[in-house]
C-alpha cells in the first residue's frame, strides 16, 4: 500500500506543478486589475469577465452588449469543428486500411503516419504557407498547366487555417481509431450477417459501438487543441482573423491587459472541462 | 561563419576578470564589437536574445535572470524608468557622452540621459516594389487608397500600434487619441483597406523579395536588406509623417556586473564602435564622428538618408490606458 502511493507521487507531483498550479494562477490573475504596463495590481475586480459580454462606455460608464468576443469564440468552435469532421472523414478510412493490413505492413503504415510529425509544427506550418501562396509551387503548377488564369487565393484565409488544423491534428484522429479497429474481431461482423442483419444494422449495432471509444478520443484530441490553436491562424491566416488563442496572446502583448487574457483562458479551460465531463459521463452511462 | 565566431567567443576559456551578460534583439550585436570589448577589458561577454519588448519586460519582472545590459526601445525605456527596473548610471557624465549627437541628448524617454545611451535608431514607414508600383509614391494613399495593381498585394506589420498610427496620420488624427469618434474613423479606414490587404505579417523583407507583396509597411534597415536582394525595392518617407524609434543601451536593476555594464555603455558611445553597430545592423547610430568609419555604400543609402523634403520622424511615447483600450478595441474589431 505504501509503495503503491509512493509510485504515484511523480505523476501526481507533475500534475500539481505543471497543471494545477498554472491553472490556479491563471484563475487568480483573471480576478485582479490590470497594471498600466502589463502585469497585475493586487486589487480584486470582475471587470475582465464583464468585458467578455459587455463594453463599457469610456465616458458615462454605461454597459452595452458586445458580441465581438462571442464571435471570436464562435469562429474558433466552428473552425475546430470543421477540422474535426474533416479529420474524421480522412482518418476513418485510413485507420481502417491500416488495421486490416498484415502485421508487418501495419507497423510500417503507422510509422508513415507519424513521419511528418518528426518535423517541428512551426516549420511545417510555414512550409504549408510557402506551398499555398501566390508565388508558391501549387499556384505555379496550376497556372503552367493552364488550369488557372491568375493565382488562386489559397493562403491567408479561413481555408488555409482549416487546412493547417487538419494537417496538424490528423494523426491524433488516426491513432485512436486504429487502436479501436485493431481490436475488432471481424468474425462478429460475419456473425451479424449470418443472423440476417442488414448492412446498416451491422454498422450501427456491431461496428459503431466498438469504434465509439476511438471516435470520442480522436474527436477530443483534435477539437480541443484546435479550438485554442495559435499558429495556424497566425501564420496561415496572415494575421487577418483572430481565433481565441490569438486573442489571448494579444492581451499579454500589445493590449497589456493580463486579467482579461487570463479570464479568456479560464473560460476556454472551463468550456473544455465541461465538455470533457459530459462526454465522460455519457460514456460511463452507456457502459453501465 | 558568424555563428561559429559567436560559438568560439562564448565558449572561450574564462581568462577574464569578470562577465558581462547582454540581453538584446537577435542579430543586433556585432561579433567583432564584442571581441574588441572582451580584449580591451578582459571581460567575457555572453548574449541572450529576445523577440519582443514584452518578452524582455516579462523576464526582467520575473527577476533572477542575471542580465547586466538590456537594449530597450524608446517607449519601453520610459516604462522601465517609471517602474524602477533600470539602474541610474549617469550616462551624461561618462567620458564618451561628448560624442552623442545633440538631438539624442534630451529625449522624452530619458530627458537627462541618466539611464541610457543611444544604440541605434530607425524609422517605420513603407516600401514599394518600383517595378510594379509606378507614379508618385510619396503619400500613404499608396496603402489606403491603392491603385488597381496594388490591391490584394499589400502587407501591413502585425503590430496594432504601428498600423493604427499610420492610419491616424492618413486621416489627420493625433496619435494615442482618446476620442472614440476619431478612433471610429480609424477603424472604418482600416476595415475598408483590409479587403486589399494580403497579410498582417512582420516578415516584410521576405514578402517583398518573393513578390507576394508589392507594397509593405517596413523598417528602414530591413527594407535595405530587401533592396540588396531585389534592387527595385524602394523605401518611402511618406509626406504625412512616419514613426521614428531608438533602441537604447541601459543597465538592468541589480545587474551582477555593474562596472562591466557601465564600461560597455561608455564603450558603445565611441564613434568607431558605434560605426560597427551601423555596419552590422544597418541602422543609424546617434554618435557624432561615426560617419568616418561607416561602409561608404551604407553611408549613402537612401534608407538611412531621408530626402531633404521628408518630414522629421515622430517618436511616440506609450499611450495612456484609455487610448490603449481604444486601440485594442479597434484592432479586435478589425480582426473580427
Amino acid at each position: 500500500m505504501k509503495l503503491h502511493r509512493l509510485l504515484l507521487a511523480p505523476s501526481l507531483g507533475t500534475i500539481l506543478i505543471f497543471m494545477a498550479l498554472p491553472i490556479a494562477l491563471t484563475t487568480l490573475y483573471s480576478i485582479l486589475s490590470p497594471a498600466q504596463y502589463g502585469g497585475v495590481i493586487w486589487q480584486p475586480s470582475g471587470e475582465a469577465y464583464v468585458r467578455l459580454l459587455f463594453e463599457r462606455d469610456i465616458f458615462d460608464d454605461t454597459l452595452s452588449f458586445n458580441a465581438d468576443y462571442l464571435q471570436i469564440l464562435g469562429r474558433s468552435v466552428v473552425q475546430a469543428g470543421i477540422a474535426t469532421i474533416l479529420c474524421l472523414m480522412i482518418g476513418l478510412p485510413t485507420a481502417w486500411f491500416i488495421a486490416t493490413r498484415p502485421p508487418a505492413q501495419k507497423s510500417l503504415c503507422l510509422m508513415l503516419v507519424t513521419v511528418p510529425y518528426w518535423v517541428n509544427l512551426l516549420v511545417r506550418t510555414i512550409a504549408l504557407l510557402l506551398m499555398l501562396r501566390d508565388e508558391g509551387p501549387i499556384n505555379g503548377a496550376l497556372q503552367s498547366m493552364g488550369l488557372a488564369d491568375g493565382p488562386l487565393p489559397l493562403a491567408y484565409n479561413n481555408f488555409a487555417i482549416g487546412l493547417g488544423l487538419v494537417s496538424s491534428f490528423l494523426p491524433f484522429m488516426i491513432l485512436p481509431l486504429y487502436a479501436a479497429i485493431e481490436r475488432f474481431d471481424f468474425s462478429l461482423l460475419e456473425a451479424a450477417y449470418d443472423l440476417h442483419a442488414s448492412r446498416w444494422q451491422a454498422v450501427r449495432s456491431v461496428i459503431l459501438p466498438i469504434l465509439r471509444p476511438g471516435l470520442i478520443a480522436g474527436g477530443l484530441l483534435v477539437f480541443i487543441p484546435g479550438i485554442g490553436s495559435y499558429l495556424a491562424p497566425d501564420i496561415l491566416g496572415g494575421g487577418k482573423t483572430l481565433m481565441l488563442g490569438n486573442l489571448i496572446g494579444m492581451q499579454f502583448q500589445g493590449s497589456r491587459n493580463w486579467p482579461f487574457g487570463a479570464a479568456l483562458s479560464t473560460v476556454l479551460m472551463s468550456v473544455t472541462l465541461i465538455a470533457l465531463i459530459l462526454v465522460a459521463r455519457r460514456a460511463a452511462r452507456e457502459e453501465a | 561563419m558568424r555563428a561559429l565566431a559567436i560559438l568560439l567567443l562564448t565558449t572561450a576559456p574564462a581568462f577574464a576578470e569578470g562577465d558581462l551578460f547582454i540581453y538584446t534583439w537577435g542579430e543586433y550585436t556585432p561579433p567583432d564589437l564584442v571581441a574588441k570589448f572582451e580584449k580591451e577589458f578582459g571581460v567575457k561577454v555572453r548574449i541572450d536574445s529576445y523577440d519582443s519588448m514584452e518578452t524582455m519586460i516579462a523576464k526582467l519582472r520575473a527577476g533572477g535572470a542575471g542580465y547586466d545590459v538590456i537594449v530597450p526601445g524608446d517607449a519601453t525605456m520610459q516604462v522601465l524608468i517609471a517602474e524602477g527596473m533600470v539602474e541610474k548610471i549617469d550616462v551624461f557624465a561618462m567620458p564618451n557622452f561628448a560624442n552623442v549627437d545633440e538631438k539624442w541628448r534630451e529625449v522624452y524617454w530619458d530627458p537627462k540621459r541618466e539611464y541610457s545611451a543611444p544604440w541605434a535608431w530607425g524609422s517605420t514607414a513603407f516600401a514599394v516594389d518600383t517595378a510594379v508600383v509606378k507614379g508618385d509614391t510619396s503619400s500613404l494613399a499608396v496603402l489606403f487608397d491603392p491603385a488597381e495593381e496594388v490591391k490584394g498585394r499589400i502587407n501591413m506589420l502585425r503590430d496594432m500600434n504601428d498600423v493604427i498610427n499610420m492610419a491616424e496620420r492618413y486621416l489627420g488624427v493625433p496619435r494615442c487619441s482618446e476620442n472614440p469618434d476619431e478612433m471610429k474613423r480609424v477603424l472604418e479606414l482600416l476595415e475598408t483597406q483590409k479587403e486589399w490587404v494580403k497579410s498582417y505579417d512582420s516578415e516584410t523583407k521576405e514578402l517583398l523579395v518573393s513578390g507576394e507583396a508589392v507594397v509593405s509597411m517596413a523598417w528602414n534597415g530591413y527594407s535595405m536588406r530587401a533592396r540588396d536582394e531585389k534592387p527595385t525595392i524602394a523605401y518611402v518617407y511618406p509626406k504625412e509623417g512616419y514613426t521614428g524609434w531608438m533602441d537604447n543601451v541601459a543597465v538592468a536593476k541589480g545587474a551582477p556586473n555593474l562596472d562591466n555594464a557601465k564600461a560597455w555603455v561608455n564603450f558603445v558611445m565611441d564613434p568607431e564602435n558605434a560605426a560597427m553597430i551601423t555596419n552590422y545592423a544597418r541602422y543609424s547610430n546617434g554618435i557624432k564622428g561615426s560617419e568616418a568609419f561607416i561602409d561608404p555604400a551604407l553611408a549613402a543609402a537612401p534608407e538611412i538618408n531621408p530626402p531633404a523634403d521628408a518630414p522629421a520622424p515622430e517618436f511616440i511615447p506609450t499611450c495612456s490606458p484609455e487610448a490603449t483600450a481604444l486601440i485594442d478595441k479597434v484592432w479586435t474589431k478589425l480582426m473580427n
